[in-house]
């Protein structure tokens, strides 16, 4: 069965007392790190009907990935850009997707992202996400930032919240567990994390916040 | 007083780097606001002011 785009509309409008697929349809959201957070919250925003989303990582899918990270094991050895294309546009082939294999720093971040009006921080590494936080606050004054820190270990989900920090700057996650205490990244907690910052995506795109 | 992260500090004229070393804060893992705004890592001499709103998110490992 072919599926068109008004297709897809209506059946993401179905469900929500005030259609909103047109102004998702225009958004262009940015994701740096295609992990466990950025892979899982690119899934929500592709079928939420997200327009336009620009996907960057330099890493390749490997098997202790699997245990968090939206790819499949057939996925192994693939470039995580290509792998995580590849499965949205089976979720949602109307989202326009811009991936760039490189490693993102405070030298090439703000033009990456230039043309997103939202960027999600999703790397590991707990400098990397700093260096790109003040970066893009500092130098892109109409972007808000959605990052992410302290989604280690298991359970507790109810610890991951997300606090608004400035004008345009929100931090999802418990602020505390860090991977390198040894406690390993799960699933789980993992997508409560990527679940928080998605869903604040969706919440300034439809400026549904109070 | 400086509201730092919620709390009421008796922190006026210590600057950000000092409040970061006593704290066992590292640099290079946090950003910090100062009312509402960020302040850039070269200002980290900048001191806080009775009534400052100050926000320090320190960044952990895992994504």
């Amino acid at each position: 069965m072919k599926i068109t785009e008004e297709d897809f509309a209506k059946a993401v409008d179905s469900r929500s007392i005030k259609p909103s697929y047109e102004l998702l349809k225009r958004a262009h959201v940015g994701i740096a790190g295609l992990g466990g957070l950025g892979s899982n919250i690119a899934a929500a925003l592709a079928r939420s009907g997200i327009g336009h989303l620009t996907l960057v990582d330099f890493d390749t899918v490997e098997l202790s990935n699997i245990n968090r990270q939206l790819y499949s094991l057939k996925h192994i050895g693939m470039k995580k850009t290509e792998a995580l294309s590849e499965i949205l546009q089976e979720i949602n082939p109307f989202c326009e997707i811009s991936l760039f294999d490189t490693f993102v720093d405070e030298k090439n971040c703000v033009e990456l992202f230039d043309s997103c009006s939202v960027v999600c921080e999703a790397f590991d590494n707990a400098e990397c996400k700093a260096n790109l936080v003040n970066t893009l606050l500092l130098e892109c004054r109409d972007k808000y930032i959605v990052a992410a820190s302290g989604m280690a270990g298991k359970g507790r989900a109810n610890e991951i919240v997300t606090k608004r920090l400035g004008k345009r700057f929100y931090i999802c996650g418990d602020g505390a567990t860090d991977v390198d205490d040894g406690e390993g990244l799960s699933a789980a907690r993992v997508m409560v994390c990527a679940g928080h910052q998605a869903s604040k995506v969706i919440e300034i795109i439809l400026n549904l916040e109070e | 007083m400086v509201r730092i992260n919620g709390e009421d500090v008796s922190a006026d004229g210590v600057t950000i780097a000092q409040h970061l070393e006593r704290e066992g804060s590292n640099p290079a893992r946090v950003a910090v606001m100062i009312n509402g705004e960020i302040l850039p890592k070269a200002q980290y001499d900048t001191k806080m002011n009775d009534g400052d709103e100050v926000e320090i998110v320190g960044f952990v490992g895992g994504g």
